[in-house]
């Protein structure tokens, strides 16, 4: 089926593509049919920068469990490097 | 039929990439696929599915092609940018996806480019897979030159109005009493858009307005069960699928 769902927020980042590193300024999290991972639908995150072509994109599919678990240890990381003081 | 073809006369076909006014006059390329040759064919427009104009539908417009129609298959994310199908196609899922007004008149488009080649036998089909099935209901229902259309497990045909979005803002099934022109249905069972319930919604309604239709409803199916790429692919069903398919359009379309 196609779900239509998709979730976006503006990023500022950097990320290595097929052609090297560029600027990230979106991303774009789906759940709808997987294109190359062996499921019928997956969270598909897509980390682009549009002003660069639709080439400049880093693209993961994977499924819920391990979406899950990619949260927590995004959480769990961003929390560590708050209370550690560090600048950016 | 699959594999029928005289060894002394087998089906050859050519393919190029063309370029052809679409929706608004906007400038669009479209692949092609036809029969070698000056006798008269069909058309058929193939309507690509959301993961874009990849390399499953150009196999696809070969197989309609090999089987002695003119098939055109329009490039809809062509205004969206190039590159590879992935990721031209995730920059329109990005988006919410396309126009259903824009795809209604590239579809329409398409059919009159059909029938304007020299060889066509005034007759076309539109046939689509996926977000292609629902649009393919869409053109046929708006536009008027359509002589069959083909709904291969399109979802969202039945949508509740918190569905409906600025791009798509009417359910194709509320266009039913516009729609004339046969209708050809191929559903699996397993399938979570359409459900077996929506496909019962749109029978439905196609019964209630008196239309020409038939729909068929695989077990052991579920969506995609003709993408050979993918762990959807159902052997038995495709094949009896694509024979319906034939039929539907050898019935529809060279009569």
């Amino acid at each position: 089926m196609c779900t239509m769902i998709n979730e976006s927020t503006l990023i500022s980042g950097v990320g290595r593509g097929a052609d090297g590193w560029f600027p990230v300024t979106h991303a774009h999290i789906g759940f709808d049919h997987a294109t190359h991972s062996q499921a019928e639908h997956a969270l598909l995150l897509d980390f682009v920068n549009p002003s660069l072509g639709t080439g400049a994109r880093i693209a993961l599919e994977m499924n819920i469990a391990s979406g899950k678990a990619l949260v927590e240890t995004l959480q769990a990381a961003i929390q560590a490097a708050e209370l550690s003081g560090a600048r950016e | 039929m699959w594999n029928s073809f005289r060894t002394d006369s087998p089906p050859v076909i050519t393919t190029e990439v063309i370029e052809y006014a679409g929706a608004n006059g906007d400038q669009i390329n479209a692949y092609v696929a036809k029969p070698v040759g000056n006798g008269r064919s069909a058309g058929i427009v193939a309507v690509h599915h959301m993961p874009g104009w990849d390399e499953f539908y150009q196999e696809f417009s070969r197989r309609l092609a090999n089987h002695g129609y003119t098939v055109i298959c329009p490039n809809l994310y062509f205004r969206d940018g190039h590159g590879t199908p992935d990721d031209v196609a995730a920059k329109v899922r990005a988006q919410g996806g396309i126009p259903d007004d824009q795809v209604v008149g590239d579809c329409s488009a398409a059919m009159q480019w059909l029938k304007g080649q020299s060889t066509s036998n005034g007759k076309v089909g539109i046939i689509g897979t996926c977000s292609g099935g629902r649009h393919a209901v869409l053109a046929a229902s708006r536009s008027s030159g359509f002589d069959a259309v083909a709904d291969l497990w399109g979802g969202g045909v039945v949508a509740a109005p918190d569905q409906l979005t600025e791009k798509r803002p009417v359910a194709p099934i509320d266009y039913t009493k516009d729609l004339n022109t046969p209708l050809l249905g191929l559903f699996g069972n397993d399938d979570q858009s359409p459900t077996a319930a929506q496909v019962n919604q749109h029978e439905e309604a196609l019964k209630k307005n008196g239309k020409n239709y038939q729909f068929h409803r695989y077990d052991g199916a579920g969506h995609g069960f003709f993408y050979y790429h993918t762990p959807l692919y159902r052997q038995q069903q495709a094949m009896d699928g694509w024979a319906k398919v034939f039929d539907f359009f050898s019935l529809n379309l060279r009569g």
